[in-house]
């Protein structure tokens, strides 16, 4: 008798709880990347950078449509492909409408096809994804579909930006580049000749070389190579330990020209390179940290800095993924019907506070922005990066990077 | 040729650290049969500790105390961990081991956090000692090469000359015999165990500078260590010096001249198929020494267990 009553009384307690919650629901977004293991610092400091963003930039703003406020709920995918589908599952089973990933595009390669399958079977729980740093061509190329947007640069676009860089630099005769034995190394390499080959036909390659991911201890010996090329820059798609590793002795070896990289910054790298670093790592991305943008970045910087002491802003774009979602949603009317909210994502143009006009191009979902080439140093240096006193300045702009960049998508709308 | 040069002192750093975390291995095994998988965690410690300590007193006082740390470490993991285990036999012992490296990487990311740490190179170190053909050799690889050297004379003259040396090695073939002398067995275990990390953090404050102190460092050297005794001999100290300086020349020199398999085969009268983009063996034409250079010595090893099991210079047959 008495168990019966508990089972009323918890039944209808359950019945209220849930009334209350759909009365006014939270827009729920899954945030499935890494937050344990090898990449788990990665993983985390995205995750802080978009709960930060959603509280900044919607909430503490009365959040979109009617009140309703921003949630990202963090879900460990162990940087695995097959871990990811379980945990997007998981996401969709509790309601969410909206993924964002970035780490490794292997995982949102598996991501992007999952969601496409999942939307043609169950119209009435879509998801879209929001691809906020896997960089592959392929994603809105060959792969592309209407669920994916992707707000980083792609790895082409970003070699584009890079090499016109370079193509400018008349003292630049002869490269050298190198990066990890996969498939984003190699895409690098081949956007980096191919581009090369185009821009500036006397620049000459005086190496072209992949080494093991993660498994090589010393780098003396390709920091000899790239030393005896008698090379001028050299060119990487390195990241983490291996970035740092590789960096750090082409300059203890006597390298003094420039070295243009993806992801030399943020993460510990930045204070790990320190002094040794100045002027020589360079680093091609999106959003200018320093000198700021406007006055809007330089107050958001500082309420992050004042909540995350340790933490860094290194991924711009995150914060311009949220800003364009809660956009897309005001416009559509509606935060349930991703349809209406993707149609409205297509052909956006938003303004970023990070100095850039980001164009959300519907032909492939890929964002089209200002790319800028920032050099490692402490002189004029407005946010460090791991307090470390050294940070990233911007040199040149690319204004609009890839704006007439080719795609071979063939968009399917539903 | 001068490229040759700077690739032998190259492989000769290389190899020294190398012969650092594996002769400390190779003595712990000799001596208990023990396969000590928390080894590499040990070396990191030594980073990590070591970086800790130059923040506050320098890096001097660093490559002192951090290795002392480290080594009294060890001696409490025999002293209260291992040896209650030993009596349940190997198994229970290696799994003790390998839980203890889990424990130790989390440990470490639980307090230092996951990201790199900014362990320099002292200043007084930080400058080019000479320059072979444009190739400079920094001061600290100097610095490197002359502590594990004397480290390696250091070690042989105790276990060769001193009185210490003789009951170690006694110790190593009939501990009972040399138990019933009255000397205290277990207390050498632990003191060949402390001593043995201590050598591991010795590697890890040193090579913490140039390798990168993260907590992924153990895990990237610590297969590398036990190729290196397996190649060596178990429980042989030449053995593991020969070993180090092999692997470290071998993926040096692999690293440095771009060797292509094609030519390798062609040499041996395989003619290149024109179909090369086709064929099923595409892979294995278009490899280069660099890409393959780090798995050379596991290749070394299997043969080394195919034609000589008990390796270079170990005395029992496997």
């Amino acid at each position: 008798m008495r168990n019966t009553t508990k089972l009323g009384v918890s039944t209808a307690l359950a019945l209220i709880i849930g009334a209350t919650s759909a009365f006014a629901e939270d827009i729920k977004i899954a945030f499935i990347d890494p937050l344990s293991g090898p990449f788990a610092a990665t993983g985390t400091n995205g995750l802080h950078q978009f709960q930060f963003a959603a509280d900044k930039l919607v909430n503490e703003k009365g959040g979109v449509l009617d009140g309703q406020t921003f949630e990202v709920i963090g879900f460990d995918n162990k940087i695995s492909p097959k871990e990811s589908l379980i945990q997007l599952q998981v996401a969709i089973d509790q309601g969410i409408r909206y993924v964002v990933q970035g780490n490794s595009s292997g995982v949102a390669n598996a991501l992007t096809e999952a969601i496409d399958k999942h939307n043609r079977r169950n119209p009435e729980s879509r998801v879209l994804f929001l691809n906020y740093a896997a960089v592959d061509p392929a994603l809105t190329n060959d792969k592309c579909n209407f669920w994916h947007f992707r707000f980083d640069a792609n790895a082409d676009i970003k070699m584009d930006a890079l090499t016109d860089v370079i193509a400018a630099n008349e003292d630049i005769k002869k490269v050298y580049v190198i990066g990890q034995d996969y498939s984003f190394g190699k895409a690098v390499a081949a956007a980096a000749e191919a581009n090369l080959a185009e821009k500036r036909s006397d620049i000459e390659i005086v190496g072209n070389e992949l080494h093991p991911i993660g498994k090589v201890k010393d780098f003396t010996p390709y920091a000899r190579k790239v030393v005896s090329s008698e090379a001028d820059a050299v060119i990487t798609g390195n990241w983490g330990a291996d970035m740092l590793g590789l960096g750090k002795s082409i300059i203890e070896n006597g390298f003094t020209g420039p070295i243009y990289t993806y992801y030399a910054a943020g993460s510990g790298i930045t204070a790990a390179f320190g002094e040794g670093g100045k002027g020589t790592i360079r680093l091609i991305s999106e959003g200018q940290i320093n000198p700021p943008a406007s006055d809007e970045s330089t107050a958001y910087y500082e309420a992050f800095k004042a909540k995350y002491p340790d933490g860094n802003i290194d991924q711009s774009r995150i914060a311009n993924t949220i800003g364009m979602l809660a956009q897309a949603i005001q416009e559509a009317g509606t935060a349930t019907d991703v349809v209406a909210v993707a149609t409205a994502l297509e052909g956006m143009e938003y303004d970023s506070m990070w100095g850039s006009k980001i164009y959300m191009r519907p032909q492939d979902h890929q964002a089209i922005q200002n790319m800028h080439i920032a050099v490692h140093t402490d002189e004029g240096v407005t946010f460090d990066y791991d307090n470390s006193g050294f940070g990233v300045v911007t040199e040149t702009t690319v204004e609009m990077a890839g704006m007439d960049s080719p795609t071979t998508c063939e968009m399917q709308r539903p | 040729m001068e490229l040759v040069l700077v690739n032998l002192i190259d492989g000769l750093v290389t190899g020294l650290l190398l012969f650092m975390l594996s002769a400390g291995l190779t003595l712990i095994f000799s001596m208990m049969g023990v396969l000590n998988f928390a080894h590499a965690s040990f070396y990191m410690l030594g980073a990590y500790f070591a970086y800790q300590i130059s923040l506050g007193l320098g890096f001097w006082m660093g490559l002192l105390l951090a290795p002392l740390i480290v080594g009294v470490m060890g001696a409490g993991v025999e002293r209260y961990g291992l040896r209650r285990v030993h009596q349940y036999g190997h198994v229970p012992e290696l799994i003790f081991t390998f839980g203890l490296a889990l424990l130790i990487e989390e440990l470490v990311q639980f307090i230092w956090g996951k990201n790199q740490m900014p362990y320099d190179i002292p200043e007084v170190l930080n400058f080019t000692a000479f320059a072979i053909a444009g190739n400079s050799i920094p001061a600290y690889k100097i610095f490197m090469i002359f502590i594990s050297i004397s480290i390696f004379i250091g070690l042989l003259y105790i276990l060769t000359k001193t009185r210490v040396g003789m009951i170690i090695q006694a110790a190593l073939s009939y501990p009972r015999t040399v138990e019933s002398l009255g000397h205290n067995v277990p207390l050498i275990f632990m003191g060949v165990f402390g001593v043995g990390t201590a050598l591991a953090g010795v590697a890890g404050v040193i090579a913490g500078p140039v390798l990168g102190t993260f907590p992924g460092m153990a895990f990237v050297l610590g297969s590398i260590v036990f190729v290196t005794i397996v190649i060596g001999g178990l429980g042989s100290l030449w053995g593991a010096l020969v070993a180090s300086l092999l692997i470290g020349w071998i993926t040096t020199f692999a690293k440095s001249y771009n060797v292509r398999m094609e030519d390798i085969l062609n040499g041996i009268g395989i003619v290149t198929p024109s179909d090369l983009e086709d064929n099923i063996f595409r892979d294995l034409w278009t490899l280069t020494s660099p890409q393959i250079a780090d798995i050379l010595p596991y290749i070394l090893m299997v043969l080394i267990l195919i034609f000589r099991p008990y390796g270079l210079f170990g005395k029992r047959d496997a």
